[in-house]
């Protein structure tokens, strides 16, 4: 904070007095390192150290309150035979894949339609965007409520007033509706976002290129699949690169419903860790854990920065 | 398709009728809307129900309720430290907020407009360690934070928080930097201006939509955030308002539905309030985030 105060009492003092501390400020590599320096410190003190940190603290047996020693791969070989965490890794895969893949097609539709002529556009626009604006904690306590077992309203709807079942469904009680009842409530917070993402990269297509299209005579899909989709591609590829990030690291949605139950069937990779390395006091574990997603996230950022490139391929060829 | 809807998509012109379009177009979109503001409703009448309603279905229905109560909201308010909580989530909020708007704006400054060599990078930097979830770092920050002796006191998350917010506000600040005329720093550089003069009387009062945007998007985010307070904080006094109602007010086998919806809605309406009033930057930070 020091360095962002200095340029204030700078401004005040009267430009014809060029003293040591007015010459400072307009040299310019002086001013780089000092607008650099506040973000990149903070970053590397608390974001690129920690990585590292999480790392070292992955190859020793460190518990909260006392320092560990080098084990080596002790940590790994023991997650290599732990059940709980191979689960842990198939149901984060399951979670994430099944849920960005509903996000995508739903989100995609929603965009459509919003793409439309509507009234009430920007209301609607306001309105759909609310569940991502709450705080996930919040909206899944909701949804904790939602799943109960005996006061569900859901399975109120689908025995008392359809009478399409007969019995209340346990959403919460065995793992594969638990499972569901997850990416059901993760599917409900992303789609806004998805939406509203592509929402943005369709209306830059411009409107020219239909009319052309219609002229030529293309049927609507034809329309979508050889005009919205491939111009949507790009920032589909951000958008996609993102969602899968977040929901491969999720944590508050599971935390809340279910904690990783039942019988450990809805543990996220981020909650099992969280669950070994916090409440159980084992760091060098839990961070074994967290530093196992991250040649995931790895693969996911790659994707992300050669979709980028592409972009800007595409861009210029489309500037003629 | 006919030719019918070049010109104008919306209209109903030849066989496009409107019923077709109220079937293909409206029906969805309404059900979209139904089932994203399903929660909020049942959260908002749960929360203003009397016990007795709530618990039984075969006598009221559900979906309303017949005699509303503002126990569960009183319950929470003065029988809890919830105004407590309200108040630690927004100093927080507001600090993290601060300190990376301050620190985004002069890092955002220097990649885009002082351009020196290697400034690519450092923007590609920023934009890697926004890929950097919490998930992976809040063990490693845990051990940090307890020898810093800095565990149970609100700083361990204003410094904490700026790690996710600064790569954003970076990016987003440099994009709205970028959209500024480099000729206008120009002139001012003939004139005699300082590069200090140009940050604060052009630059900065031009990005000022997005200095709002970044700002109300960092609030946001850390009245959101959720792993971090739930790891460094134990003392329930210091608690923000997500991880206070899901560790305090859940207690036992027997849920307080009436005061934890109460909690929820309340603990929303902050955030709703302040989103209602700055729409169009949330719309245009997160389309414009995602664009750049």
């Amino acid at each position: 904070m020091s360095v962002t105060t200095g340029p204030v009492t700078n401004w005040r003092r009267p430009q014809v007095q060029q003293g040591w501390l007015a010459r400072l400020f307009d040299s310019k590599i002086f001013l780089i390192i000092a607008c650099l320096t506040p973000a990149m410190g903070l970053l590397v003190v608390f974001l690129t150290y920690p990585l590292g940190l999480g790392i070292w603290l992955a190859f020793t047996d460190t518990h909260i309150g006392r320092d560990g020693v080098f084990i080596g791969f002790e940590n790994f070989e023991s997650l290599w035979y732990d059940r709980v965490f191979w689960g842990a890794v198939f149901y984060t895969v399951f979670y994430t894949g099944v849920a960005t893949a509903l996000k995508f097609a739903l989100g995609l539709w929603l965009a459509l339609l919003l793409n439309e002529n509507l009234p009430f556009k920007s209301l609607l626009r306001a309105i759909i965007l609310l569940p991502w604006i709450v705080p996930t904690v919040l909206s899944a306590i909701a949804f904790w409520w939602i799943f109960d077992a005996q006061f569900s309203i859901i399975s109120y709807v689908l025995v008392d007033k359809l009478g399409l079942l007969d019995h209340y469904i346990d959403f919460l009680g065995t793992p594969w509706a638990a499972r569901w009842s997850l990416v059901f409530a993760n599917v409900w917070r992303g789609i806004p976002f998805v939406a509203i993402s592509l929402l943005a990269g369709l209306q830059t297509i411009s409107p020219s290129l239909y009319e052309a299209a219609l002229l030529d005579g293309a049927s609507s899909w034809q329309r979508f699949r050889r005009i919205t989709a491939p111009l949507l591609m790009p920032i589909l590829a951000v958008v996609l690169t993102f969602s899968v990030l977040f929901t491969f690291t999720d944590f508050q949605l599971v935390y809340a419903i279910t904690r990783g139950g039942p019988i450990n069937s809805t543990h996220l990779m981020a909650t099992l860790a969280f669950q070994r390395g916090i409440p159980g006091g084992q760091l060098g574990e839990g961070a074994a854990i967290a530093v196992s997603m991250i040649p995931f996230l790895i693969l996911a950022t790659l994707f992300s920065y050669f979709a980028l490139a592409r972009r800007k391929w595409q861009q210029g060829g489309d500037d003629e | 398709m006919s030719k019918a809807d070049t010109a104008d998509e919306g209209a109903a012109l030849s066989w496009q009728s409107k019923q077709r379009r109220v079937v293909t177009v409206y029906v969805p979109l309404i059900c979209f809307v139904i089932i994203l503001l399903f929660p909020f409703y049942w959260m908002t009448i749960t929360a203003i129900k009397p016990n007795a309603e709530m618990f039984d279905y075969k006598t009221y229905s559900p979906f309303w309720v017949v005699s509303p109560t503002l126990a569960n909201i009183n319950k929470l308010l003065f029988e809890t430290s919830y105004p407590r909580w309200l108040f630690n989530t927004m100093l927080i909020a507001v600090c993290a907020t601060v300190i990376s708007l301050v620190a985004s704006v002069l890092a955002a400054y220097a990649i885009q407009r002082l351009r020196f060599k290697g400034s690519a990078y450092v923007g590609l930097a920023i934009y890697i360690a926004y890929l950097v979830p919490p998930s992976i770092l809040f063990i490693p920050l845990a051990s940090m934070v307890f020898k810093l002796g800095l565990f149970d006191s609100p700083f361990a998350l204003i410094l904490t928080y700026p790690t996710f917010l600064i790569p954003f506000c970076t990016w987003l600040l440099i994009g709205y930097f970028k959209s500024i005329p480099y000729e206008l720093e120009e002139c001012a550089l003939i004139d005699g201006a300082s590069r200090l003069q140009i940050l604060r009387r052009i630059t900065l009062p031009l990005a000022v939509p997005g200095l709002i945007s970044a700002g109300i998007f960092s609030f946001t985010l850390s009245w959101n955030e959720f792993i971090y307070a739930l790891a460094f904080i134990s003392s329930s006094e210091n608690k923000t308002v997500p991880v206070a109602i899901l560790t305090e007010l859940v207690q036992g086998d027997v849920y307080q539905w009436g005061s934890l919806m109460a909690g929820s809605l309340l603990g929303s309406l902050p955030v709703a309030i302040f989103y209602s009033f700055f729409v169009d930057y949330y719309v245009s930070s997160l389309t414009g985030a995602v664009k750049e």
